[in-house]
């Protein structure tokens, strides 16, 4: 289970940089910082997929790192199965696994050796890696380019490495950053039957995408973030309710224009 | 960290880019190079040697031993002329109709007979580097002027035994205190700093680049940082590898070096190389690399952090290459004439270690001065690893 609760993060503004007039308007912009996320809360129950939505630059992003320990976050708290992710950084990664559609591997390093690599860094012993590898292999039906270097791969492969990479340790949580965007449909199929294959197993999945259809077939939970704030936290059903007709995008614009109503109702 | 370093060794060992710049690089393009180099210089020099000089000469019927001389000296051809002045005879010289002039005098011979001193004129083009054409007429006019010398003087009755030591009263012979190796250790032992630094940066520079903007262009970094490991072991492994890089670029460098001067001294009979390289001991060896080591460690944290900072390969690239030329700075300091190892080069950084290498090869180092260099280059790169871990935990940096 994974508790967030009232996360924030600003970014200092280099002293000479000006910002644009579209920038100016936007309230996350102060003199100093811009405040990425102002204000982030969800939780996530065990066996749970939840879809993370927001519109580009929403600071879906930067809650994702912050809930992954590659950012500090500047107030509130992250829990994942009790463990404070802040206080105990290093003991909270070796639940977490992390994967993103930019996310890279290492040319020069074969299938085996990359996610070995990964294996080792969390700690695992030779003998049980070895073992776990090959369940994975078997598993994403990797066994036949195994050997085969990363800078030899076709995106698919690398996809599935990548996939094979992330959940080498077992993560207790696995967190996925728009791991579809810019994928083609086979490679993307892969992804999607990878979560689906983590549903099964009741292992939760926390992710950021852009497509409806995949938080339909996949969600239990939606969290809408916009402009650094979640604006909306519930069960897929309660998003659905958002609109008359029960249509996801209808729902989502719904959400947005809601808050951004607020959020000027509150500046004036 | 050894997790770290152990991937980042195999991955540079299947980098055919590596290997290029730390192995056969320094193996074979750095003896091809000075090979070309001794090569053109020598052809140019027995060139210039043979060259043969077009000359005129002025008034020759005054002194008519000299003009013979130069007539049948295998350097140098007469040009017949009808120019007498200096002005037109440098007009001429300029029009490439002949390359030197040489005016006697109108009244040499009656100056001569009242032993009185004349001017003579050499008109040419003195701004060539190897200007051998003035070494051969010294030569002739020197001999030319001894005999006039002994002439005179046998003229003014002086015992002809006796000439010489009228001629040259004093002979100065100087006795070298220096020993070969010092005396070699000094012209080469600058050089061989000049070129052992810059190659620790050069082979450090290409890995540093694939450790730190390469992780963030092919989207490892993230990855690699929520991983259980703390950020300080995941910096150390990776400066750990460019460290040991650049070393083994310096180290392949001292002894592909060792061994082409032994080939070299083989070949040509210059015993003086193959003797010095000799004469240089293990101990003085193993302490050149321990001075390098120190050198080779700030390199390794600034250029790490360097690509740390930057977002692609191209950036860190842009931000190298000043570096090369900021460390080029002091090197030439330590190789201007005049610049010895004192105390207070020795507080320079880079020069001190440069000056420490010579006096090594030279094998005229004082161990003092030696272990302060080494101490003081340690804080220092002490201070840029303690830097470069401190940066690679800001989230500003690594995430830009």
């Amino acid at each position: 289970m994974i508790e967030i609760k009232n996360l924030a993060k600003s970014f200092a503004i280099g002293k000479g940089s000006k910002l644009s007039e579209s920038e100016k308007k936007d309230v996350r912009y102060s003199k100093r910082a811009f405040h990425s996320v102002r204000d982030v809360s969800f939780h996530c129950e065990q066996g749970e997929v939840l879809g993370l939505l927001g519109p580009n630059g929403a600071g879906k992003t930067t809650t994702l790192r912050m809930l992954s320990t590659a950012l500090k976050p500047d107030a509130g708290s992250v829990f994942i199965n009790g463990v404070d992710v802040l206080k105990h950084p290093l003991k909270a990664r070796q639940q977490i696994g992390f994967l993103s559609s930019d996310t890279g591997l290492y040319g020069k390093l074969t299938a085996e050796e990359n996610i070995a690599y990964f294996g080792h860094l969390h700690g695992m012993k030779s003998a049980v890696l070895k073992q776990r590898i090959d369940e994975l292999f078997t598993l994403l039906n990797m066994h036949d380019f195994a050997n085969r270097r990363a800078d030899n791969m076709s995106t698919g492969m690398k996809q599935k490495t990548a996939i094979a990479r992330a959940v080498v340790h077992s993560p207790k949580v696995v967190i996925l950053d728009e791991p579809t965007t810019g994928l083609d449909i086979m490679t993307t199929q892969t992804v999607l039957d990878f979560i689906h294959s983590l549903k099964a197993l009741k292992t939760p999945v926390i992710f950021s995408t852009h497509h409806l259809d995949e938080v339909a077939t996949l969600c239990d939970r939606v969290v809408v973030i916009d402009q650094g704030v979640s604006t909306f936290s519930g069960s897929i059903d309660d998003f659905k309710a958002c609109s008359e007709q029960g249509d996801l995008r209808q729902a989502f614009l719904s959400v947005i224009n809601q808050a951004q109503l607020a959020e000027t109702q509150g500046a004036a | 960290m050894w997790q770290v370093y152990l991937k980042e060794l195999k991955e540079l060992l299947r980098d055919k880019k590596t290997l290029i710049f730390v192995i056969l690089l320094p193996i074979l393009i750095f003896p091809v190079i000075f090979a070309v180099m001794g090569l053109v210089m020598s052809s140019t020099t027995s060139k210039a040697m043979q060259v043969e000089h077009r000359y005129a000469i002025v008034n020759a019927a005054q002194a008519p031993e000299f003009a013979e001389a130069l007539f049948y000296h295998k350097n140098f051809t007469r040009v017949d002329t009808e120019l007498t002045d200096v002005e037109s005879l440098a007009e001429a010289i300029r029009q490439n109709e002949f390359d030197v002039a040489l005016v006697i005098p109108d009244d040499f011979q009656q100056r001569q007979a009242a032993v009185e001193q004349s001017e003579w004129q050499l008109i040419y083009n003195q701004s060539s580097q190897l200007d051998f054409m003035y070494r051969y007429f010294s030569e002739l006019m020197n001999k030319y002027t001894e005999d006039l010398q002994i002439n005179n003087l046998t003229l003014l009755g002086v015992d002809p035994d006796r000439l010489h030591a009228i001629l040259n009263p004093v002979d100065v012979k100087r006795v070298d205190t220096a020993d070969t190796r010092e005396n070699i250790g000094e012209k080469i032992g600058a050089l061989i700093a000049y070129v052992l630094i810059p190659l620790c940066l050069m082979g450090a520079s290409y890995p540093a680049i694939d450790m730190g903007a390469g992780e963030k262009e092919r989207g490892t970094l993230e990855t690699l940082l929520i991983c259980p490991v703390s950020r300080s072991a995941i910096v150390l492994g990776k400066f750990l590898i460019v460290l040991s890089t650049g070393l083994a670029t310096t180290l392949i460098t001292v002894v592909s070096f060792g061994i082409w001067a032994a080939v070299i001294g083989s070949f040509a009979g210059m015993d003086v190389v193959a003797n010095v390289v000799s004469s240089i001991s293990v101990l003085d060896l193993s302490l050149i690399f321990l001075m390098l080591l120190p050198t080779s460690a700030i390199f390794a944290s600034l250029l790490l952090a360097i690509s740390i900072y930057a977002k692609t390969f191209k950036e860190a690239q842009n931000y190298m290459s000043p570096l090369s030329i900021v460390v080029f700075v002091p090197l030439v300091a330590s190789i201007l004439p005049g610049v010895e190892l004192t105390k207070t080069t020795a507080m320079i950084p880079l020069t001190n270690v440069a000056l420490a290498i010579k006096e090594l090869i030279k094998g005229t180092v004082d161990y003092g001065l030696l272990l302060m260099i080494f101490a003081s280059t340690v804080v220092l790169a002490g201070l840029f690893i303690a830097f470069c871990v401190h940066w690679f935990q800001q989230e500003k940096v690594l995430f830009r």
